[in-house]
């Protein structure tokens, strides 16, 4: 087993009184890609809030390299080097493709030439569009440059709230290509999925949620296999 | 011709000092969608400051000093009144604004006794140049010369920066922005402090040229800059700069008609035509809610 590089524990977080997450714990290991699926509502964005800074947790803990995240600001948690692709991608449509990206390295004094070439290597497109406004870019490439823009502040965990979300089968075959190719390179992912299916093929370990708990817990391929996972899930998005 | 020549350099150089009000409204609706109410008021308290600083101060140390201490006051003013209300409902925010704005023109009664106080003379600005045959003070000329200035200077801020393009990404989503990284408290300030040191730099070429100062005085240039931010296309620069232009210029054309009584009410009727004909102004967004 590597090392667990973030340790989330009985993580609690209510809006207005009503709980959405109900004491979650879970663990990601370095360099590892792992999913939470689940149906809608199940709490899934709102860990990854709370993990981002976004949301602040009723109780519990949320540890990255060992260190407590809960009460760090926003900017401090993409300082430490955990990063959050928001669902529904939002890019700035108002910034071209590179202002997006400049955003995304908002907290970085460094050079950006190399990173700018890595990004636009991965996604050769953004680099011909690096001029255009990203609110005119597809929807497929919005996706990209919400992960591209993710990655220009060079994280060690970089968490996905439905990449998929919208995009044509062909896009989505791209974006896991791309989520592989990220952590081929030794970044570690936490993937939120709505296409199962995918998640679980590319995933090293995934965790099912369901209103607000885990549920069930094991390596993606086996819980592909599983059949009340197929049933409640997998049914679900081949309809 | 002569008349007309002044009548024209009044209109545009009053615009210039209008625009000057205007970016600080559209800036901070930019990012807040809050209409600043105090804005005018800031004003009128940089033209108070001004006055009782140049009783004991040089004026080169006390032009500095009532610039800094009113873009102090913006950014005091942001802190203790708006950004308490950050969750909560934009009417709320709004009454905050207004009741910032009463207070501050309780504050300039309180301390000038409601007596009308006399603007300081600045050397040059305020000597009297003919130009074109036609006699006017020099701050009428430089007035656009620095208004257009600042705009630049300002238009490369924001398109160029780093804290200019966190703006831009500010205004059309906070919570995006905080996953960037950017501390919004921090960018909010900048606007307020941006749009108080405009209003400051307008409030010396204003008052040079209406140099009575009292509590009410920042009510009515605020409403025509306001008018103009809303003419221009609320949240846009360009928008409001040339919205203040226009009605600068067309006040001032109108005051040298037999129709001069009628000049603020042009300004007022313009923002009820545009509100009716087109809400987003000149170049507004099509989008003006913000999820
Ligand atoms: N800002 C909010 N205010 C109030 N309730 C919220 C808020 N955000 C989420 N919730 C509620 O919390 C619960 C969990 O929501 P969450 O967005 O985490 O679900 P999810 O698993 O990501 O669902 P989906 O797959 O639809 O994205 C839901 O019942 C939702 O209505
Ligand atoms: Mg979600």
């Amino acid at each position: 087993m590597s090392e667990t590089i973030l340790e989330i524990n009985d993580l609690r977080v209510s809006y207005g009184g009503i709980e959405a997450v109900k004491g979650i714990t879970l663990d990601v290991h370095k360099g590892k890609i792992v999913t939470l699926i689940g149906s809608n509502g199940a709490g899934k964005s709102t860990t990854l809030k709370a993990v981002a800074g976004l949301v602040k947790p009723q109780s519990g803990s949320i540890k990255f390299k060992g260190q407590e995240l809960i009460g760090l600001s926003p900017d401090k948690i993409v300082k430490s080097g955990v990063v959050l692709v928001p669902e529904g991608r939002r890019v700035f449509p108002n910034l071209t493709v590179k202002e997006n990206l400049k955003m995304g390295a908002y907290l970085r004094k460094d050079d950006l030439t190399e990173d700018f070439e890595y990004v636009y290597s991965l996604f050769p497109r953004l680099k011909e569009r690096e001029w255009q406004l990203a609110g005119t870019l597809s929807g497929g490439e919005q996706q990209m440059l919400a992960v591209g823009r993710a990655l220009m502040s060079k994280p060690e965990l970089i968490m996905m709230d439905e990449p998929s979300l919208g995009l044509a089968p062909i896009v989505v075959k791209d974006i896991f290509k791309i989520i592989r190719t990220i952590n081929e390179a030794g970044i570690t992912v936490l993937l939120i999925e709505q296409n199962a299916f995918m998640a679980l093929q590319n995933a090293d370990w995934a965790y099912v949620l369901e209103t607000g708990t885990i549920k069930t817990q094991r390596e993606g391929l086996e819980l592909l296999d599983d059949e009340t996972i197929q049933e409640a899930y997998l049914g679900k998005t081949r309809e | 011709m002569e008349f007309a020549v002044s009548q024209i350099l009044s209109g545009i150089s009053l615009g210039g000092q209008y625009a000057l009000i205007a970016i600080g409204y559209t800036m901070v609706y930019g990012i807040l969608r809050l209409i600043n109410f105090a804005h005018g008021d800031v004003f009128m308290i940089a033209g108070i400051m001004m006055i009782y600083m140049a009783t004991t101060l040089p004026l080169y140390i006390a032009i500095p000093a009532m610039i800094i201490c009113t873009v102090l006051l913006g950014f005091l003013i942001e802190r203790a009144a708006y950004k308490p209300l950050r969750a909560a409902p934009r009417m709320s925010v709004m009454i905050s604004a207004i009741g910032v704005s009463y207070l501050l023109q309780n504050l300039a009664l309180y301390i000038t006794g409601g007596q009308p106080k006399t603007y300081p003379r600045i050397p040059w600005i305020s000597d009297t140049v003919t130009i074109f045959g036609a006699r006017t003070y020099v701050v009428t000329l430089v007035t656009p010369f620095l208004v257009i200035a600042l705009v630049v200077a300002l238009t490369l801020l924001i398109n160029h920066t780093k804290i200019g393009i966190a703006m831009r990404a500010v205004s059309k989503d906070f919570e995006t922005s905080q996953l960037m990284g950017v501390k919004i408290n921090t960018v909010i300030s900048v606007t307020f402090i941006i749009g108080s040191f405009l209003a400051a730099v307008g409030s010396v070429l204003y008052f040079t040229n209406y140099p009575t100062v009292v509590p009410m005085s920042g009510a009515m240039p605020g409403l025509k800059a306001f008018v103009a931010a809303v003419f221009g296309g609320i949240g846009s620069i360009p928008g409001a700069v040339i919205g203040a232009f226009i009605i600068g210029i067309c006040e001032t054309l109108i005051k040298g008609t037999d129709y001069a009584i009628f000049s603020d009410a042009f300004t007022f009727a313009l923002l009820i035509v545009i509100l009716v004909a087109k809400p987003t102004g000149i170049f507004g967004e099509k989008t003006t809610d913000k999820v």
